[in-house]
């Protein structure tokens, strides 16, 4: 095997060797980055700079010549509120109705999302019948298209869906879950974590794989309660692990679109609009369509989630640092 | 002399490659996309037409690409602001995207697309000063309603006269729906297009004296509070304009077809689905649109086929254009897709819906009849070219009043709020 490798070796040696000689050692690495760094300038360094463009630019005209630059009046007019409290106050109000029920919606998302994942991870730590087929069950939601997730759960909620033909067999009065503001909101957020669990649930139980045994038999022979083991031993042990997926799920929860709008489409009224589709609604579906303001919108939804990944990569690197 | 062989080799080569799409191009003759969307069989009754047009004109290969009506609304705009969309397609925010539009006048005759197609045009022209040829109709349509009359006959309840108004049709369907047991007695398309004709029978103006866009007065506000009060008491499917938010557009058919709805108030171009889909599964048909204290008017709408400046064969898609538009086709296609015909010649002569079945025939007669009750105001409406702003404006503030989030008054207060922005935003 040797032997066949040593030719092949030789063959990719001399043109290295040859550009080592042209370039030197140090500039090497360049002629390999090059291509990488040009794919990565055209497809995220440029938009991000036409984005920002866009945002410093008026009308609904999509070819920046004909854009009359504008400043910072679509940031202006993102922000131009009374109270910031109540949308209703807002010049922009959908803008600031899509703020508030995202950061309702990433609060509870990420509350219920780290809370479930963990119990579950716990269940499926144990030594439990059929654990391989628990484990790919709460994992499977994970696999499907987020469209399909959302079909599922409206035909599960919607007026004749099966929960209210259960409801009504059992002799109860059927609701309309996805008509009423509170309710539609409270199934989004049940949906988005239903969806993403397993995912969650997967590295946690890694994390709880990872803690030594020998730690656990020590608190045996100490007599130390499960609740007592859970709280001194396993929770501080999974802590560096669960502040990442905190974390993940907290940009993941920021930047929630497409389960929620196939499943509500942002109803009732705005009560399940979030900060995405404000954005899309804005920029490509709304008539004149407002790209500058779409895209001022989505530049401080960026700063957000620079300031979440700075979030992770600190929490990262403490973890990494024991 | 071995660099000079590899500088041939490479120069022959490229040559090649060079010619190589030409020769293609030339092999496969003129290329011409065309972007379709319908809700019934409109696109296949076209293409049957276009496939006579390839035989007239040989060399010539249209491509039809059938997309979702939601891509002709969203993505079609951006592509052809970007400069990459298709040669031409069938739209139906008409006069929205004027300044793409290819002027066909110079490639065809006039004087016979003005005595076809008279009022139509305008609606695809920038303006009073725009006499230029842009698109055929292809589809024209009103808004009104559909009744169920086994649900009435079965209710024992009268089907109120022609000249009903709204709270009569909205108390009868009440009646019936309480009688049969029926789910919703009233409901009508989640649509800013939908709601306007009833707004303007009821006395909502849409613009002022000099012709500039207003929206909301009293006759628009005291419809839209009637509409959030059926919402409320149960009157209207609170699913439809309750159940979705943003700018979504949503239908009641499927509810009317399965016998959940007494009457369902949408458009002519609904005939070919309730047809097939009903069947003899009990007896629906076309009522006129009720009145208010200003008229008894729907909304004129539709779709047409338009070509585009950025094309590279404006004269083909003229042609091809030009070629739907003749007698004899555009009648074909109105027989065949079950539509009101917009050419004046097609619609004096009668369309013989010869697929149809006699229900459906009858349908699309009463709605050729509903074409003179239109309201000038709608015809004006229909005709400007940011009326999908105030559409969706309509849409969203009104769905806000229905679900509680804010009263009638503030979703006014802001529906003319947000027509100020979005007009100052298009003028720029």
């Amino acid at each position: 095997m040797l032997g066949l490798l040593l030719p092949v070796m030789r063959l990719i040696e001399v043109p290295m060797l040859a550009a080592q000689r042209r370039f030197g050692i140090q500039k090497l690495a360049w002629v390999f980055l090059t291509p990488n760094l040009i794919l990565f300038a055209l497809f995220a360094f440029l938009p991000i700079i036409l984005n920002l463009v866009y945002a410093l630019t008026g009308s609904d005209q999509i070819l920046l010549r004909d854009r009359p630059f504008v400043g910072l009046e679509n940031f202006g007019t993102l922000a131009a509120c009374e109270n910031y409290l109540d949308p209703n106050s807002c010049e922009k109000d959908f803008f600031w109705r899509a703020v508030h029920n995202t950061v309702v919606f990433v609060i509870l998302q990420v509350g219920f999302m780290v809370g479930f994942s963990l119990i579950t991870a716990l269940v499926l730590n144990q030594k439990i019948r059929a654990r391989g087929f628990f484990r790919s069950v709460f994992f499977f939601p994970v696999l499907l298209s987020p469209v399909v997730v959302a079909l599922i759960w409206k035909w599960i909620l919607q007026r004749q869906g099966i929960l209210n033909a259960g409801l009504e067999g059992l002799g109860y009065d059927s609701f309309l879950w996805l008509l009423d503001r509170q309710w539609a909101f409270g199934w989004s957020v049940f949906l988005s974590v239903w969806a993403h669990m397993g995912f969650y649930t997967l590295i946690l139980l890694a994390g709880l794989q990872a803690i030594p045994r020998d730690v656990y038999e020590a608190a045996v022979m100490d007599a130390a309660s499960p609740f007592r083991t859970f709280y001194r031993i396993t929770l501080p042990l999974l802590m560096p692990t669960m502040l990442v997926v905190m974390v993940l799920a907290l940009i993941k929860g920021v930047q929630t679109f497409d389960e929620v709008y196939a499943f509500t489409g942002g109803g009732p009224g705005s009560a399940t609009t979030l900060i995405i589709q404000y954005i899309y609604e804005t920029g490509f579906a709304g008539a004149p369509r407002l790209f500058g303001l779409a895209s001022a919108a989505s530049i401080i939804l960026a700063v957000v989630l620079v300031v979440l990944t700075g979030l992770q990569l600190w929490a990262t690197k403490k973890n990494a640092n024991g | 002399m071995l660099k000079t062989k590899l500088v041939a080799a490479t120069t022959l080569t490229a040559a090649i490659l060079a010619i190589a799409p030409g020769a293609f191009s030339s092999a496969v003759g003129e290329e011409i996309r065309f972007m379709c969307s319908s809700d019934g069989n409109e696109c296949v009754a076209i293409e049957e037409i276009i496939k006579r047009f390839e035989a007239e004109n040989p060399g010539v290969d249209v491509v039809m690409d059938e997309v979702p009506y939601k891509a002709i609304l969203e993505s079609l705009p951006v592509q052809l602001a970007a400069g990459t969309g298709p040669d031409l397609a069938k739209v139906t925010d008409l006069g929205g995207l004027n300044k793409y539009y290819l002027d066909i006048k110079p490639y065809v005759n006039a004087n016979y697309w003005e005595e076809s197609f008279g009022e139509t045009l305008n609606w695809y022209r920038s303006g009073p000063d725009d006499d230029g040829i842009y698109g055929m109709h292809s589809q024209l349509t009103i808004t009104g309603p559909y009744i169920n009359q086994t649900l009435f006959e079965q209710a024992g309840v009268a089907v109120p006269a022609a000249d009903a108004d709204w709270d009569t049709w909205a108390k009868a369907a009440r009646e019936v729906a309480k009688a049969t047991e029926t789910r919703f007695a009233m409901a009508m398309d989640r649509s800013g297009h939908r709601i306007a004709g009833p707004a303007i029978s009821n006395g909502a103006k849409l613009f002022d004296e000099k012709g500039e866009p207003i929206l909301v007065d009293a006759g628009f506000t005291g419809f839209v509070e009637k509409f959030v009060d059926w919402h409320n008491d149960g009157t209207m499917a609170r699913d439809v304009w309750g159940g979705s938010g943003g700018t979504s557009y949503q239908d009641a058919a499927q509810e009317f077809i399965n016998g959940e709805l007494v009457y369902y108030y949408s458009g002519s171009w609904q005939v070919q689905r309730m047809d097939t889909s009903i069947g003899d599964a009990f007896d629906w048909k076309v009522v006129g649109s009720p009145c208010g204290p200003a008229a008894c008017s729907g909304m004129p709408g539709g779709a047409g086929i338009v070509g585009f400046k950025a094309t590279e064969s404006p004269e083909t898609v003229a042609k091809l254009i030009d070629f739907l538009a003749q007698e004899q086709n555009y009648a074909d296609l109105t027989a065949k897709s079950l539509n009101i015909p917009a050419h004046a010649a097609v619609a004096a002569k009668g369309v013989d819906y010869a697929g149809a079945s006699p229900t459906a025939a009858k349908a699309l007669n009463t709605w050729g009849q509903q074409v003179s009750t239109i309201s000038p105001v709608a015809y004006a409406y229909q005709g400007y070219k940011n009326n999908r702003a105030m559409f969706n404006i309509t849409l969203q503030r009104v769905s806000q009043a229905i679900v509680g989030e804010m009263s009638v008054e503030e979703a006014m207060k802001r529906a003319k709020d947000d027509l100020k922005q979005a007009l100052a935003a298009a003028a720029n």
